[in-house]
């Protein structure tokens, strides 16, 4: 399948996770993300793969923690209600160092708060969300082609790290449709899963699935060693896009379908004369700090966009760290920011009312 | 010299931790027997639940994993999914599987999902200390029901073997003791028959095991038997209370 076809985001995912040799999957009905579980009921049993709709996310998520451990390239989808179930199990699979790869198209909340999209899990997604020290690499795809691209690189992630992934979309990536190329897949030089529990076949010693550690000198020594883990990852698997900040005033942080709407309202406000630019994290966590230091020396100032009260803000903050004022505009509850009101907020940092 | 009893193959050569005149020993001893005997710990996955038998990973010589507060099914579930062929169990407590993990217990016996459960019933948690059990009896006193359980409080107790049977996903479900060696025989038995019936694909397969807590019911090891006989067996029945053929 590597011809371009039109595709909704929900679906897209899905083949591109068969594609990734994803064989193993579980999940539990949610809106908005349906079409990915009832997309991996139709097509696992044709590829010799596991579907199984679970009870809950809760089970789901510990079908997922079993199946990493006994070595599948494994996945599960869910919208943020059912994200908030699965993160006993994260916690678990982050402590028990598996791999597995999570999709969170992500709706209004707090509480079963409504069905369109939101990107209100920011801080669950990238600040932990379940206990515990942990880190979940956070990939942010801003159209259907990048979710596609990103899912094959998050099971590779996932595998080379031996950690969870989660794939932070929003119900309009997992709803619209849009032209998609699915490549073959050529996927990194993996390490062997050793580790998995298959069975000793009386060859090997046995093989254990933990993240039980009583001793406090143990357990913190697995956590620092896991944090220079993340370390690494910090260095070498950040993903941003950085577009028109070389002349920006005014640089806009926006990540996801809000950085699309972005790029709109950028369009109309440098034909009026504005210089505008924008960073457009695609890796959230690790989140891109050296952008947006390099353009805190340039710019004048920094907006972050968002389709919730401000959770990404904080992280831009940390990143320009005083150097530049960071102003904030969003919209949450499924209200989507439009690009007139963006240019509003252009025009008042520039005319300098805030 | 001939060797007349040893430590099971499927059993780690590692101290045990549960407290003096504990069953969850004995019922330890004969999943490994049973493993042993049907030659499978070359393929066999168990799965620790949490509650007193969280370390079971070190005590069984086979691929083990450690699942969440109740979900020992769910996890089951997932590797037995990827590998059909494997044998997997779970090892689980009446906190852990009567309570906290019901709906994953239900549900992967309503699957037929082909693995197999041992499940530990002592009436009480005693990992945190002897407080209400989903299985306490009515009138039992623990820490958390200190004037005895009561229907109109707390409720009645769960007869897992009971409820699990009506369900057509279930091959094979028996509730065993091991308070004498008679007992513990037909336990043995049944786990082995629990194990033959996942080899050959039948479905879900339970055996509840009543078992003693002397520490946490504060009781010497041989009262605890005692209380067992007295006031577990009538209220939780012996015998097999499925056997799909």
């Amino acid at each position: 399948m590597s011809e371009k076809q039109l595709m909704k985001g929900n679906e897209a995912i899905a083949e591109a996770a068969i594609n990734a040799g994803c064989r193993c999957f579980f999940g539990y009905p949610i809106t908005p993300q349906n079409e990915i579980p009832e997309y991996m009921a139709k097509r696992m049993p044709k590829v010799g793969g596991v579907f199984l709709q679970a009870e809950s996310e809760v089970a789901a998520i510990n079908m997922v923690y079993g199946a990493a451990g006994a070595g599948a390239r494994v996945m599960t989808s869910s919208s943020s209600p059912g994200i908030s179930l699965k993160q006993e199990g994260i916690s678990y699979i982050a402590g028990a160092d598996l791999p597995c790869v999570i999709v969170n198209m992500v709706r209004g909340g707090p509480g079963l708060g409504g069905i369109q999209a939101a990107q209100s899990d920011y801080f669950q997604a990238v600040k932990g969300g379940g206990h515990g020290d942990y880190r979940l690499v956070v990939f942010a795809p801003s159209s259907v082609q990048e979710a596609v691209d990103l899912v094959q690189e998050a099971f590779d992630v996932a595998d080379m790290y031996r950690m969870p992934v989660m794939i932070l979309g929003d119900g309009m990536i997992g709803q619209m449709m849009e032209p998609v190329e699915i490549k073959p897949y050529v996927g990194r030089k993996l390490p062997e899963k050793d580790w998995a529990t298959t069975g000793t076949g009386g060859k090997r010693k046995k093989n254990v699935i933990n993240s039980l550690y009583i001793e406090p000198d143990v357990l913190e020594k697995l956590v620092f060693d896991r944090y220079e883990k993340y370390k690494k990852i910090e260095e070498t698997e950040t993903k941003y896009e950085m577009t028109d900040c070389e002349d920006a005033d005014i640089v806009i942080a926006a990540y996801g379908t809000t950085a699309r709407i972005v790029k709109t309202a950028m369009k109309t406000a440098r034909a009026q004369g504005y210089k505008v630019g924008l960073i457009r994290p695609i890796t959230l966590w690790p989140f891109p700090k050296k952008p947006f230091q390099k353009a805190a020396k340039t710019a004048k100032a920094f907006l972050t966009v968002e389709m919730s009260t401000g959770q990404m803000v904080e992280d831009v903050k940390l990143s320009v760290n005083g150097e530049k004022p960071v102003y904030f505009y969003g919209r949450t509850g499924g209200v989507v920011p439009t690009p007139a009101a963006i240019v509003e907020q252009i025009k008042k940092i520039s005319g300098g009312e805030y | 010299m001939q060797k007349v009893f040893q430590r099971p193959k499927s059993m780690s050569d590692v101290e045990l931790h549960y407290c003096p005149g504990c069953t969850h020993g004995i019922v330890h001893r004969l999943v490994a027997e049973v493993i042993d005997e049907l030659n499978i710990e070359g393929k066999t996955i168990g799965v620790a639940p949490v509650g007193c038998a969280v370390f079971a990973y070190n005590y069984f010589e086979c691929d083990m994993q450690e699942a969440a507060h109740g979900r020992a099914p769910a996890v089951a579930t997932g590797i037995k999914r990827v590998n059909p062929d494997n044998i997997v169990f779970t090892y689980q407590g009446d906190g852990d599987l009567a309570s906290i993990g019901t709906a994953e217990t239900v549900h992967a016996a309503a699957r037929g999902e082909n693995i197999t459960v041992i499940f530990i019933n002592n009436a009480i948690y005693g990992m945190t200390g002897g407080q209400m059990a989903p299985t306490s009896l009515i009138g039992q006193i623990t820490t958390t029901s200190p004037y005895g359980r009561t229907s109109e409080i707390q409720g009645y107790p769960i007869k897992v073997c009971e409820m699990l049977s009506t369900l057509d996903g279930v091959a094979y479900i028996e509730r065993v003791s091991v308070d004498t060696v008679k007992n513990i025989n037909i336990a043995k038995k049944a786990i082995k028959k629990a194990f033959e019936t996942q080899i050959q694909k039948k479905g879900f397969s339970l055996v509840e095991v009543l078992s003693t807590c002397p520490t946490n019911w504060g009781m010497s090891p041989i009262e605890a038997l005692e209380w067992l006989r007295q006031n577990m067996i009538p209220n939780y029945p012996l015998g097999v209370f499925k056997d799909k053929e």
